[in-house]
């Protein structure tokens, strides 16, 4: 049924995802502007003065949609998510707060060095607000994933009902700022979306790179971006499979539903580990080729150790309330989960190939590689969508986990037309935006960096 | 309680910072159709190139401190203003886009497109925000459990649409000060001729908008009679509407930019004050209000997001202050412009 609250879901998921192809992709380029602006002070090689400058081009214009899209996201919490909004409005409104004075303030204000400021400032100054621009997107990225992170392992919080005209109305209230900060998956979920923040930047340079490679467009400069594209592709890889291990470990303590939902474990027995595999929720099945044992192994080092079913999570009792025990959509958690993981590998096996023949110095010359990289920009941003979709569709039904129900989240006042209008707005709009915004990136990206004057 | 009441000053400084800042992107976006050659709007665009996201941050974080300290405040007008507040995201998407967008395509259609497009939004922002300010000051229903209890043509009535009225004329002159303090030449002299045109028709929408505040509303004016000491502000607006035609005639355009900056940030402040210790009037049904003391979060979140805003604003405050500098004077193309 469409009413309000699935519209403000779908919404929700829109904008939130639209927004989120951006400050990976600044996030990640960002730390590759570093190091290309580095390498030019070092070695005061015009190749890098101009991959320095065409990068930068690049960076604003994806920062522009990133901040544009971004606001919607702040506001969309009190338009369509008022009830939440009040009720944890202690608690979540202070990193949201954070964020603005401390990250947003600090990429914003030195952006305009960096885009406008190469003839102004001398290049050390220059590299300074490079830097800071780098440091910002990743700090912003630190406390909107501690928020997000205490709607899945709340902490550092006490539950308050006052009186208001007459009517009881209960709110989470803070106790200890430090322990909702670090509550105990803010720093595994921190790693894990800035390293696969690294991972979209880096591929997309790789891809760029391979683009200018083939069509033969600057080619020393290709040559420059694609080396250190796949250091990193290859480091941010790597550390994404460890975050990602680390997070799981950390979901099955705290959120064995959502595990249980991953891998579609509907029953209490030892986990097994699914490559691939369709889940018949009905009959509480998974078919695909799995490895036995293996997923209670990948949690306690033991093949042999049962693993909580989902029947089996016991419901949650809220006092003065109905107790809930209701599963997320399996299949589409399962699913995209599992896409999440297998692009991961793909992307780690890419980054070791494309790395070992730049060690045995083929890659520029390896057509059917090169060919491969090309479009290779796209697996990271699946990856990120579907682990987003993933993480917080898993989530459901809570809002807050075991706290506050999402469908008792949303605004009283608006109604399913008015969500209409703004989600066909929000849909319109953003089709538009993100065609004009690939247009103008391809457009850019032929112009190759050495158009830079 | 003190807590409450710096907030309730830390917002007022945040969002008027945020007018003040904002508002000369804004106003020159509004003039930028009054420009007419590519030159000229390259000019225009580069002027605030370096500064005008950042100035829009003032925004975020005036939105994230009120969803803070006050979430009670941040859920009811965002729910309740919804399809104002989706409009309102929308042309705020168009302006940042159309900065960012317009130099990328060496077209003629496509320019004068996103001219278009930088131009209205421009305008619609502020009078938007101008129409939710008239709200705010005179009130709006509001239920008992605090949520809203209009609709979204309630919150298109005369009062408020003059409110945005006013308001959109006080920041063409704004942007139109910033202008000629920013470019030189033929741009500078057709933008500062235009000034004290711009300042009459505000000033004349600014007598009736107050005539009619304080007719309708006498309410508002009693914090100033209970501590007169407040009259100042309106004092120094006045002294700073008198003072702009002189320095525009003296080619002293900095120096009308600082009484332009006054007028709108004391307008902000007054505005404040008329409501306070409201944040939204409850208009009818006043017991209804949501107030500093209703709709706040607690003590202990207060306490800590001042800390954060005693750590972050200063800090702020030092870099903004280096990268402005960094672009004082006038506006010069090169190769890294818009």
């Amino acid at each position: 049924m469409l009413d309000a609250v699935l519209l403000s879901r779908i919404q929700f998921g829109i904008t939130a995802g639209f927004h989120f192809l951006y400050p990976p992709m600044s996030i990640g380029l960002g730390l590759l502007l570093v190091f290309m602006e580095y390498r030019y002070l070092k070695t005061k090689d015009k190749i890098y003065e101009q991959i320095t400058k065409f990068f930068i081009k690049v960076f604003a214009l994806i920062f522009g949609v990133g901040v544009a899209t971004g606001v919607v996201m702040e506001f969309e919490f009190g338009t369509n998510w008022a009830t939440y909004s009040r009720y944890v409005g202690d608690i979540f409104g202070s990193p949201l707060a954070a964020e603005a004075l401390f990250a947003f303030f600090l990429e914003s204000t030195f952006l305009g060095l960096l885009i406008f400021g190469w003839n102004k400032v001398s290049p050390k100054v220059h590299f300074f607000s490079t830097i800071m621009v780098a440091l910002g997107a990743t700090m912003s990225a630190f406390w909107i994933i501690a928020a997000n992170s205490w709607m899945n392992t709340p902490a550092g919080y006490k539950l308050v009902t006052n009186v208001v005209n007459g009517v009881q109305v209960e709110r989470a209230v803070i106790t200890d700022f430090w322990a909702m900060v670090f509550n105990p998956s803010t720093i595994e979920r921190f790693g894990h979306v800035i390293s696969a923040s690294w991972l979209t930047g880096a591929f997309l340079v790789l891809s760029i790179s391979a683009y200018w490679l083939r069509k033969k467009i600057d080619v020393e400069h290709a040559k420059a971006t694609m080396k250190m594209a796949l250091i990193l592709a290859l480091f941010a890889s790597l550390t994404q499979l460890f975050t990602g291990h680390h997070s799981g470990v950390g979901v099955y303590k705290r959120q064995p539903a959502k595990l249980a939902a991953y891998e579609g474990h509907f029953k209490t027995a030892p986990g097994n580990l699914y490559t691939f595999g369709w889940v018949d929720e009905k009959n509480q099945k998974v078919t695909g080729v799995n490895l036995p044992g293996f997923l209670s192994f990948m949690i306690y080092f033991d093949t042999k150790k049962p693993l909580i079913g989902l029947n089996d999570v016991p419901p949650v009792e809220r006092p003065g309330k109905p107790p809930v025990k209701e599963n997320p959509p399996v299949q589409l958690v399962f699913q995209t989960y599992h896409l999440m993981v297998t692009l991961g590998l793909i992307m780690i096996g890419l980054s070791l190939i494309g790395l070992l023949y730049l060690f045995l110095g083929k890659l520029f010359k390896t057509k059917w590689l090169l060919a491969l990289f090309v479009p290779a920009f796209i697996l990271p941003h699946i990856a990120n969508m579907s682990g987003w979709i993933a993480t917080e569709v898993a989530r459901q039904p809570w809002a807050v986990q075991d706290i506050l129900l999402t469908r008792e989240a949303v605004s009283k006042v608006v109604t399913a037309n008015q969500v209409w209008f703004s989600l066909i707005m929000f849909t319109v709009i953003y089709l538009i935006l993100g065609t004009l915004f690939v247009y103008l990136m391809i457009k850019k990206i032929k112009q190759g960096p050495a158009s830079v004057a | 309680m003190e807590l409450n009441i710096i907030w309730f000053v830390l917002l007022t400084v945040l969002f008027g910072g945020y007018v003040v800042l904002d508002g000369f992107d804004l106003g020159v976006g509004m003039i930028h159709l009054g420009l007419k050659s590519d030159l000229e709007r390259r000019t225009s665009l580069n002027a605030i190139g370096p500064v005008w996201d950042a100035n829009e941050v003032w925004l975020i974080t005036a939105g994230g401190a009120l969803f803070a300290a006050f979430p009670d405040v941040y859920a009811t007008v965002f729910s309740g203003f919804y399809t104002a507040f989706m409009l309102f995201l929308l042309v705020i998407i168009g302006r940042a886009i159309s900065i960012e967008f317009r130099g990328k395509v060496e077209s003629d259609k496509w320019k004068k497109t996103w001219d278009f497009i930088f131009c209205l939004s421009s305008y619609l922002i502020v009078l938007l925000l101008g129409v939710s300010l008239g709200n705010i000051i005179t009130g709006i229903p509001i239920y008992q459990d605090k949520e809203y209890a209009g609709t979204f043509f309630t919150l298109l009535n005369p009062y408020a649409v003059m409110t945005g009225i006013t308001a959109v004329l006080l920041i063409r002159m704004h942007g139109k000060i910033f202008l000629a303090v920013k470019t030189e030449g033929e741009i500078q002299q057709r933008v500062a001729k235009g000034i004290n045109s711009s300042l009459i028709l505000f000033v004349i929408a600014y007598i009736f908008h107050g005539a009619w505040t304080i007719i309708l509303y006498p309410g508002v004016i009693k914090n100033f009679v209970a501590f007169p000491v407040w009259f100042i502000l309106p004092a120094f607006i006045i002294l700073s509407i008198i003072v702009i035609p002189g320095f525009i005639n003296s080619q002293l355009y900095f120096r009308a930019f600082v009484a332009s900056c006054t007028i709108i940030a004391f307008c902000i402040a007054i505005a404040a004050i008329d409501i306070y210790p409201n944040l939204v009037i409850s208009n009818p049904n006043p017991e209804n209000s949501l107030t500093i003391f209703n709709a706040s979060s607690s003590q202990k979140t207060l306490m800590t997001m001042l800390i954060i805003a005693c750590i972050g604003l200063p800090l702020m405050f030092i870099y903004k202050i280096f990268v402005y500098r960094i672009f004082r004077g006038k506006v010069k193309l090169d190769n890294m412009s818009y």
